[in-house]
């Protein structure tokens, strides 16, 4: 296990080192500079100005100073906001987005779970056929779609929530429940296969045998089993939020990282546009990790091991 | 015709299945006793109703099968009027099962400690500690090497037929008063079968079981059986001690499985397989449905269904070659040979069947 952990470990630093080189050169292809004035300037401020971050450097050596500032643990300072370092802009950031990711997930990893077990154990009756609608909406209907119908009929028609911004827990309902539905539908749609492959295997027969009721039967059986390959959608689902996230942070205007990475791309913000990237790399390498320890645990049948492959 | 108790009676059972080709047939009109204590086995190839037979005594079928007709009396009740929830108290308590294949038929995700005790929790209603306590018990009785080392393994750290001991223990971790048995060995190489049939009887004496024993396989019925029924096509066509059905059969069908079947003193050196498939269920054939692919059948067996006729208490036949008019026929060669020792094992017929009715 140990040896496992240390395999992963390197690999998931790999991984983030070719992330933050490829984002970096990227970065640099794009068009525009950070200056915000640019035409007012001289030619000499502007030399000055670039001189003063760096700028005026090859980009390889810009590329080798930037990696050199990871190694000792500084992601750089924003150019947009007064010389924060990205790190502290990230953490002030990391709340509210957190708080929307998560409850997003949970609401849309539970109630999909729920839509799809329904689906599967009342297999083509109506409930069944809703579920399916329900789900096939979640995953057709884009994220931005869905936030700006419910800002309109939720937030501005019956003025139940507020449209935008970020007061409070009242003003994070619409946001999850927009950036919850692509979970939602991918578990329930998820969940609704591989449990009618389930529900019609031998064992949950010899369940059935035992004389356990429905319930007994899908609650001890069924969904465990169902449950497991649904590890393996953690990673992506846990993308798409980070993904949504950008979206949704941005019509609602909450103060999350999301939104933070839009304007920074925007402005060519470079340190913070590496800071985000890397610490979205990061924050999904280690839940894909996360899957695989935790698909060890609820599996017994797969034990990791640091040997082969 | 009744000695020992009857636990099961079914009677006149008839079961469809809703197919998009049409409403199949499965079961067509049978009727059977299971005595307490005995072992009957039900033979059959695919395809004759078998399997959907024991089904419907656990009220398993399939969503889309239907009861047409008939009753199944257990302790005085129709398990066909029962709801769900009454035949889910009668489920693993009172009747229980074994399937054919040990591999996929125990939750690979728990462990199988958990999986023996899950009946006792609930229909005893004990706590956790004690079902597991019990179900350890179980292990021992059913042959597991270091039980208390295993009891928290899970199913995929055991061979098939350690599976297969372990789905009879939680089979029989509640005493049921029947098990059905649904080719337990079909499943496992040959001397695990032969363990495991040894385990069932086993354990059939000391908890005095009454087992249903389905299979397709004629060597494994003659060592395990008391009484023998022959389903061919949805219908019992035969049935009888297994002395009877295995020395004096009547229905050429009888006579086709067991001339497919080789013995050690089988005289020729070939076996003979029965010609043709069943027929197609979706438009039961009228008479005897195995006239077609019979080399005794005559006018009458397609015209009108053959009823059953005595050939002894305990043994009936539905067959027109029993009636009285019909003419006499010799039987394979093979069959002449086991009437012969049946003759010779007919001293006086005790009522109560030798155990040792070796193949």
């Amino acid at each position: 296990m140990r040896k496992y952990l240390l395999k992963r470990i390197f690999y998931l630093i790999l991984t983030l080192f070719i992330v933050a080189t490829a984002t970096f050169f990227l970065m640099k292809l794009m068009p525009g500079t950070p200056l915000q004035n640019e035409a007012k300037l001289t030619p000499s401020e502007k030399a000055a100005i670039l001189a003063q971050y760096g700028l005026d450097k090859p980009v390889w050596m810009q590329y080798f100073i930037y990696i050199g500032g990871i190694f000792k643990g500084s992601l750089g300072l924003s150019f947009q906001f007064s010389d924060q370092a990205v790190s502290y802009l990230i953490g002030s950031r990391m709340g509210p987005s957190m708080q929307l990711g998560g409850q997003a997930m949970v609401i849309g990893v539970v109630f999909g779970i729920i839509l799809g077990a329904v689906g599967a154990i009342r297999k083509d009756t109506w409930a069944d056929r809703i579920a399916t609608i329900i789900s096939i909406l979640g995953i057709a209907v884009p994220s931005f779609v869905l936030a700006i119908l419910l800002q309109f009929y939720l937030g501005l028609k019956t003025g139940w929530f507020p449209v935008a911004g970020w007061q409070g827990f009242l003003y994070t309902i619409l946001p999850t429940l927009a950036l919850a539905a692509s979970p939602l539908a991918e578990t329930a749609r998820f969940i609704r296969t591989d449990m009618v492959d389930v529900l019609s295997s031998d064992y949950i027969e010899l369940a059935r045998a035992k004389g356990l009721s429905k319930f007994g039967i899908v609650y001890h059986h069924a969904l465990r089993n169902s449950l497991i390959p649904m590890v393996t959608l953690i990673g992506p689902l846990a993308a798409a939020l980070m993904t949504g996230s950008m979206v949704v942070e941005n019509i609602f205007s909450v103060p999350g990282i999301g939104e933070q990475f839009v304007k920074s791309i925007l402005v060519n913000d470079y340190p913070t546009i590496m800071g985000v990237t890397i610490f979205y790399s990061a924050l999904l390498c280690v839940l894909l990790l996360l899957t695989d320890i935790i698909y060890g645990i609820i599996d017994p049948r797969i034990r990791l091991s640091g040997n082969g492959d | 015709m009744d000695q020992a108790e009857n636990i099961i009676e079914v009677r006149n059972l008839k079961i469809d299945f809703h197919t998009y080709a049409g409403e199949v047939k499965a079961i067509r009109d049978v009727s059977f006793d299971l005595r307490k204590g005995e072992t009957l086995a039900i033979v059959g190839e695919s395809g004759s109703g078998k399997s959907v037979t024991t089904r419907s005594l656990m009220g398993l079928l399939a969503p889309n099968a239907e009861i047409k007709g008939g009753s199944i009396m257990f302790h005085g009740e129709d398990i066909i009027k029962k709801s769900e929830k009454d035949m889910q108290h009668i489920r693993g308590k009172d009747i229980a099962m074994i399937f054919q294949d040990p591999m996929t038929s125990l939750d690979p995700t728990m462990r199988i400690g958990m999986q023996i005790a899950e009946p006792l929790m609930k229909h005893k209603g004990l706590k956790k500690k004690e079902a597991i306590a019990q179900a350890l018990e179980m292990l021992k009785l059913v042959g597991i090497t270091d039980p208390e080392g295993r009891i928290n393994d899970y199913p995929y750290q055991f061979s098939g037929g350690m599976r297969q001991r372990i789905v009879i223990a939680i089979a029989l971790v509640c005493y049921p008063e029947v098990l059905i048995a649904d080719e337990p060995t079909t499943a496992l190489d040959v001397t695990i079968q032969a363990q495991i049939l040894d385990l069932m009887k086993d354990l059939q004496n000391r908890i005095n079981t009454s087992i249903i024993f389905i299979t397709h396989d004629l060597g494994v019925v003659a060592g395990m059986a008391d009484r023998v029924a022959v389903m061919y096509a949805g219908k019992i066509v035969e049935y009888g001690t297994v002395d009877e059905i295995f020395f004096n059969p009547q229905h050429p069908y009888t006579w086709g499985l067991l001339n497919s079947m080789p013995t050690l003193d089988t005289a020729s050196g070939s076996l003979s397989a029965i010609p043709g498939t069943p027929p197609d269920l979706l438009d039961p054939p009228v008479g005897d449905a195995f006239a077609a692919r019979s080399d005794y059948a005559m006018k009458i067996d397609t015209e009108q269904e053959p009823p059953f006729f005595k050939v002894s208490d305990t043994h009936y036949a539905a067959t027109w070659l029993l009636h009285p008019d019909a003419p006499k026929v010799t039987p394979p060669a093979e069959i002449v040979r086991r009437q012969k020792k049946f003759a010779a094992m007919q001293k006086p017929a005790s009522p109560v069947k030798p155990a040792a009715a070796k193949e």
